[in-house]
């Protein structure tokens, strides 16, 4: 009964919400959709604006910007600021995403394995082959690793998550910036592809002795075993949030155009080394200005408010400090 | 109707059942100011040789406007596949120009498939081995099981169990392909990485050619795992079309072979087996077709890797599967790459198809000589 009510109480809410004129539209990343669409919920409750995001990809949200048929655009791949100030877009991170390495392998509880960059760059470069590696036995001198095949799994879609995967890994293994180098699809050396975070957490889920990367939400919700890692600081941590936060916290956002700063490898301690921020993208100066100034007090009521609800849902807001940084760019650069 | 009318009331008596004259009357002029009705009327009620010529030509004439607005009609239905079947050749070719220019017949030669690469380097020789590895192996486990079971059905099968065989084979064919992908991805994957590919790997550690076709390590996902799954998916082709031709021996030939002293399997060897031989072929031409292009089941076990390795139980790629992995986040080259691998499929199938077409035609020449 309960069931059937929440489906009718959707029906009514997705039935006025068509009816009543959608002011902001946005378009692009799929990583921080379930974000978008609670913080669009919670906003039209308090003032009745709603917000239309669809998520059709990193790529196509920039294309979508840039042809003017959205208000904004999201994206989980910075656009440098050439190419920004090409374009006469502004960009800001909106919030902190994660990834985590996840493995399946019998007897091993999450967070008791610890990689290195260094040894996941050569895992997805297909030179360590075995779990008993040496490199892997060495990060790891009191786990009990079997002597079978790595079974590598990664994404075959073209995707914002691939790449924070192969951007951090560019940094951290000489070999694999030379030979693969980072982007949203790369040439794989090795290993299964699989389709979306969903697809590469039910490979992962399902193949013995196999390793992959997802956004730490699904890590979370389907139960994996997650990985910690050793920082730029050379220390192992643990993916949580404050792990998250203090990588966030560490980047240098202030010195950075168009907030062009991928957060994998920061410094710091406590850092977790492969978080990635998702970006929003606004014309500078959009030809609707009414919606233009709509979505800004959107994003305005997300970072004052919405910290809630991405700590629900495991996204990582930004920290204070940058906020103000963004909101000072907004009255700097958006003619209204 | 009218004209019968009249004739009844033109001679009354003549019948058991005689209206009054005035409804008659009405019901005659009623159908004079129609022109249709009087000339049928005409023709019905005064018989052939007082309706002159003038009179059936218009009756006729007045039938072929119904009957020509008919003909163009289901004639522009039958076109219309002419101009969709057209409109997606162009429309595959205008998408896939710019890959063609840049890359010409390297293309299909090239094994690196790097489409962030700057510039990007597409090469279709992966798919094009993957689509065709897993369609040959597919057909070698197909053809004898789907053979095997249209003999069981048409020559040995107690008539009890006919029918439910049948339409297991005949269900089979219904099962959606998303199915099979996810029977393949959750138990068919885990299986065959469990049992028998680490028994192949070992028995075949060692010899030459096919301890590098039977190399490991075991995988959930693999060329081998799709193959078995399209050859599941390609069997009722095969046997339904062998039943229908198998049907078509004439029994006088079978029994003469009986007659003689031959085994059922001389029969099916000698008699049943070479005067099918064409329509078999035909069928499984079908099944090829069908293997070359299936797309959704083989997306999800196949693994999606480029690398051509000569191991079945390697993950690889085919070309729809890499279409459907790929073409929601692709633009650019990268996109009219994917096109044109689109339309490689395209012509691959349309030739098989085309074959098995053309032997099925043979056969039916056969059986009506």
């Amino acid at each position: 009964m309960q069931f059937i009510k929440s489906i009718l109480a959707a029906g009514i809410v997705a039935a006025s919400t068509s009816a009543l004129a959608v002011d902001i539209t946005g378009a692009g990343a799929t990583f921080p959709f379930p974000l978008y669409s609670k913080w669009a919920d919670a906003y039209k409750k308090e003032t009745g604006n709603g917000l239309n995001y669809q998520s059709i990809g990193s790529g196509a949200g920039i294309k979508q910007i840039q042809a003017k048929t959205v208000t904004f655009g999201a994206s989980d791949m910075p656009l440098k600021a050439e190419q920004l100030e090409k374009d006469g877009l502004l960009q800001w991170p909106q919030a902190i995403g994660a990834l985590v390495p996840v493995v399946n392998l019998e007897g091993i509880k999450p967070g008791e394995l610890i990689f290195s960059g260094e040894v996941l760059g050569d895992i997805y470069l297909g030179k360590i082959k075995k779990w008993d590696d040496p490199a892997i036995t060495k990060l790891n001198p009191k786990l009990k690793l079997p002597g079978e095949a790595i079974t590598v799994v990664r994404r075959s879609d073209g995707s914002g998550t691939t790449f924070v995967w192969t951007d951090y890994l560019s940094k951290v293994n000489a070999e694999w910036k030379s030979k693969v180098g980072a982007g949203t699809a790369v040439e794989w050396p090795t290993g299964v592809g699989a389709k979306g975070n969903e697809g590469v957490a039910g490979n992962v889920g399902q193949t013995r002795n196999s390793i992959g990367y997802v956004e730490y939400a699904y890590a979370k919700q389907t139960k994996l075993t997650y990985a910690g890692v050793v920082n730029k600081a050379g220390k192992a941590v643990q993916p949580t949030v404050q792990s998250f936060q203090a990588a966030a916290a560490n980047a240098e956002w202030a010195k950075s155009p168009g907030y062009y700063v991928i957060l994998t490898d920061q410094p710091g301690e406590t850092s977790w080394p492969i978080t990635g921020a998702t970006f929003i993208l606004m014309h500078k100066a959009p030809v609707d200005k009414a919606a233009s100034a709509e979505a800004i007090k959107f994003f305005k009521w997300a970072f004052e408010k919405g910290d809630r609800i991405a700590e629900e849902l495991d996204y990582i807001p930004m920290p204070d400090a940058v906020v103000k940084l963004i909101e000072k760019t907004w009255s700097a650069d958006i003619k209204s | 109707m009218v004209g019968r009318y009249q004739e009844l009331s033109a001679s009354p008596g003549a019948g058991l059942w005689s209206p009054p004259r005035g409804t008659s009357v009405e019901l005659a002029s009623a159908g004079k100011q129609v022109g249709i009705g009087v000339a049928e009327m005409a023709v019905q009620s005064e018989g052939m040789e007082a309706a002159g010529p003038y009179d059936r030509a218009r009756a006729l004439n007045a039938f072929k406007l119904g009957d020509v607005t008919f003909y163009w009609a289901t004639r522009a239905c039958a076109i219309s596949v002419l101009f969709v079947l057209g409109g997606i050749i162009i429309s595959l070719i205008v998408g896939a120009w710019p890959a063609i220019r840049e890359y010409g017949l390297s293309f299909l030669f090239t094994s690196r498939w790097a489409p962030s690469a700057d510039p990007p380097v597409l090469g279709a020789l992966g798919p094009i081995y993957g689509t065709l590895v897993t369609s040959v192996i597919a057909m070698m486990i197909a053809i004898p099981v789907g053979l095997g079971i249209a003999i069981f059905l048409t020559e040995l099968c107690p008539q009890l169990l006919r029918r439910p065989i049948g339409m297991a084979v005949e269900l089979l064919a219904g099962i959606p392909s998303i199915i099979y992908g996810m029977w393949g991805f959750f138990v068919l994957g885990p299986f065959l990485a469990d049992s028998f590919q680490p028994l192949a790997i070992r028995l075949f550690d060692g010899v030459p050619l096919l301890g590098t076709i039977f190399a490991g390590p075991p995988s959930y996902l693999s060329l081998f795992n799709a193959a078995l799954i399209l050859a599941i998916m390609v069997l009722p082709f095969i046997t339904a079309i062998s039943v229908d031709v198998f049907k078509t021996v004439p029994p006088v030939l079978k029994e003469a072979a009986y007659g003689v002293g031959c085994t059922t399997w001389e029969v099916v060897r000698n008699v049943v087996i070479p005067y099918t031989r064409v329509g078999v072929i035909g069928g499984i031409m079908l099944a090829l077709g069908r293997a070359l292009g299936e797309t959704m089941a083989v997306t999800f076990i196949i693994g999606n890797s480029f690398h051509i390795t000569g191991s079945v139980f390697s993950p690889g790629t085919t070309i729809s599967a890499a279409i459907a992995s790929e073409f929601a986040e692709s633009d650019g080259l990268h996109q009219s790459g994917l096109i044109l691998l689109g339309l490689l499929l395209f012509a691959l199938t349309f030739f098989v198809l085309g074959a098995a077409r053309l032997m099925l035609l043979r056969l039916d020449h056969k059986a009506g000589k």
